[in-house]
């Protein structure tokens, strides 16, 4: 389990995140939603470890992530897979080269069990016959599965996605969330996705965190998220005009 | 300014402690440091070639002109240009020219990374990446960079030669016998002194101002532009401190 325990963060006076506390299970997909600049970003960065708060703690199981010293948490992000944005996959390297990347520095695996490994992983992302291209000869859906393929290959315990569905088509982000979702059950890893897009909320949210102005403003699940009455969420999740119409059509067909 | 300025000399050796540490992946390390090399060595050679020709040759022409009416030996020219590239000419030009060029383009490749979030993306897999992306282009320039200096000293000799040889100012005697007088064997263990500390110089400067840049592209350039303006700083500083303390 990953706990975050009263986490504040300010940048020059400006309060970013103020007293977040919110525990991530295994086996589900923790999701922390809010608009832009509600501090998602930020909470990922410090829960990570690029980023240390102004106050809190960040717990891995019993691990208490800033009392690491480097070599311990390097040992400790062996274990973290993480999808980026924008991928961050390395441009002058090829799909295969991106995923064996970790394997060739931290594995004592064979070049047959590495080139076996990163197979595998391609095939799971459903991108088999891609080996050979490089990062700009694929499509946004294209790098973000090859970016999820390198956060899987050392069979990671902990996966982070930030923002996975940006840039990408509504189909497209259903088949990354499915497969997000898929490998987070599959091998009982605890996930957590930054997002802001609804239809992830709706499709895998096991576990949803709200951030409001850097706070906590609503915990919950798919299932709550349109039966809540916290303000706060439903004007966030009804924030398109077409949305609120359609949620006062449900409301009087229900009435 | 002056807080600035020790912030930023403690980050630097912090993150060199840091880029010192033992590598996780010899191999990995290797590969690379092969790949620098070819950069900054095969990738430099013409260029330096090239400044190396012109450097002999004006210091020979500028040599020539000064003696005119004198009462200094003819073949001084020789034993002057030779002097001259190998203390100082060929290792301060040349790694002045290469903190441009190699300097400019660390900066650049490594902003470049953490712009892309790619040196966040390999934090995160664990990866020590002051080490796996400082050490191997350091090597490679510790390596190579003393190399190319010795060409650009041998080619500036020979580029004193054209100038002053073929155009009838000096005949082939008079400028061989100074090349061969008074050589100071210590003179080249001063050149290839300058020439490793300069190479620490431009590689450590230029990967740490591309290492620690935010923002975007006009930070990234600027970023560039300090890299070349503060390594060729430092280079004539410690050109200076090298030459008082292996002189006196």
């Amino acid at each position: 389990m990953i706990r975050a325990e009263n986490i504040f963060k300010n940048f020059s006076g400006q309060e970013v995140l103020k007293d977040v506390s919110c525990h991530f299970e295994a086996g589900k997909a923790n999701l922390i939603i809010g608009r832009s600049g509600a501090g998602k970003t930020v909470l990922l960065k410090i829960l990570i470890g690029l980023m240390t708060p102004s106050s809190g703690k960040v717990w891995y199981d019993d691990v208490e992530l800033f009392s690491l010293d480097k070599r311990e948490l390097r040992a400790l992000r062996m274990k973290i897979g993480m999808l980026f944005q924008g991928s961050a996959l390395f441009d002058s390297m090829t799909v295969e080269d991106n995923i064996r990347f970790p394997l060739d520095m931290f594995s004592a695996m064979t070049r047959a069990e590495k080139n076996d490994r990163v197979n595998y992983c391609l095939e799971r992302v459903n991108l088999s016959g891609n080996n050979k291209k490089y990062p700009s000869e694929l499509s946004g859906g294209m790098q973000k599965r090859v970016g999820i393929a390198r956060a899987i290959v050392l069979s990671p315990k902990y996966l982070f996605c930030d923002e996975p569905n940006s840039g990408l088509d509504p189909k497209t982000s259903i088949v990354i969330d499915e497969l997000i979702y898929s490998i987070t059950t599959e091998h009982n890893i605890i996930t957590i996705i930054n997002t802001h897009d609804m239809n992830s909320v709706m499709e895998i949210g096991d576990n949803i965190f709200l951030l409001h102005e850097g706070a906590l403003a609503w915990t919950g699940n798919k299932g709550e998220v349109l039966t809540s009455d916290n303000k706060i969420l439903q004007s966030f999740i009804f924030a398109s005009p077409f949305l609120q119409k359609l949620r006062e059509k449900i409301n009087e067909h229900h009435s | 300014m002056i807080t600035k300025l020790f912030y930023h000399l403690g980050r630097y050796v912090l993150w060199l402690s840091q880029a010192f540490h033992k590598p996780e992946r010899m191999g990995m390390y290797w590969k690379e440091t092969l790949r620098q090399m070819n950069s900054i060595g095969i990738g430099s050679i013409i260029i330096i070639g090239v400044i190396s020709v012109f450097i002999g040759a004006v210091t020979a022409v500028q040599f020539a002109y000064q003696m005119e009416g004198s009462i200094i030996p003819r073949y001084y020219v020789g034993y002057v240009v030779r002097d001259m590239t190998i203390i100082e000419l060929a290792p301060t030009f040349s790694c002045m020219l290469l903190a441009g060029k190699v300097g400019s383009n660390l900066a650049t490749e490594l902003g470049g990374m953490r712009q892309k979030e790619h040196i966040d993306a390999m934090e995160i897999m664990g990866v020590n990446t002051a080490s796996y992306l400082v050490q191997p282009k350091l090597l490679a320039a510790l390596v190579v960079i003393p190399m190319l200096v010795c060409i650009g000293a041998f080619i500036s000799i020979i580029g004193g030669y054209v100038a002053v040889v073929p155009t009838g100012w000096f005949s082939h005697g008079e400028y061989i016998q100074g090349l061969r007088s008074f050589f100071e064997p210590y003179n080249v263990r001063m050149m290839f002194v300058k020439a490793f500390v300069f190479a620490f110089i431009l590689t450590t400067v230029s990967c740490y101002q591309g290492y620690f840049v935010k923002g975007g592209s006009i930070e990234l350039g600027d970023a560039s532009t300090r890299a070349v303006v503060y390594s060729n700083i430092l280079i004539l500083l410690s050109d200076y401190i090298i030459a008082m303390i292996m002189t006196s």
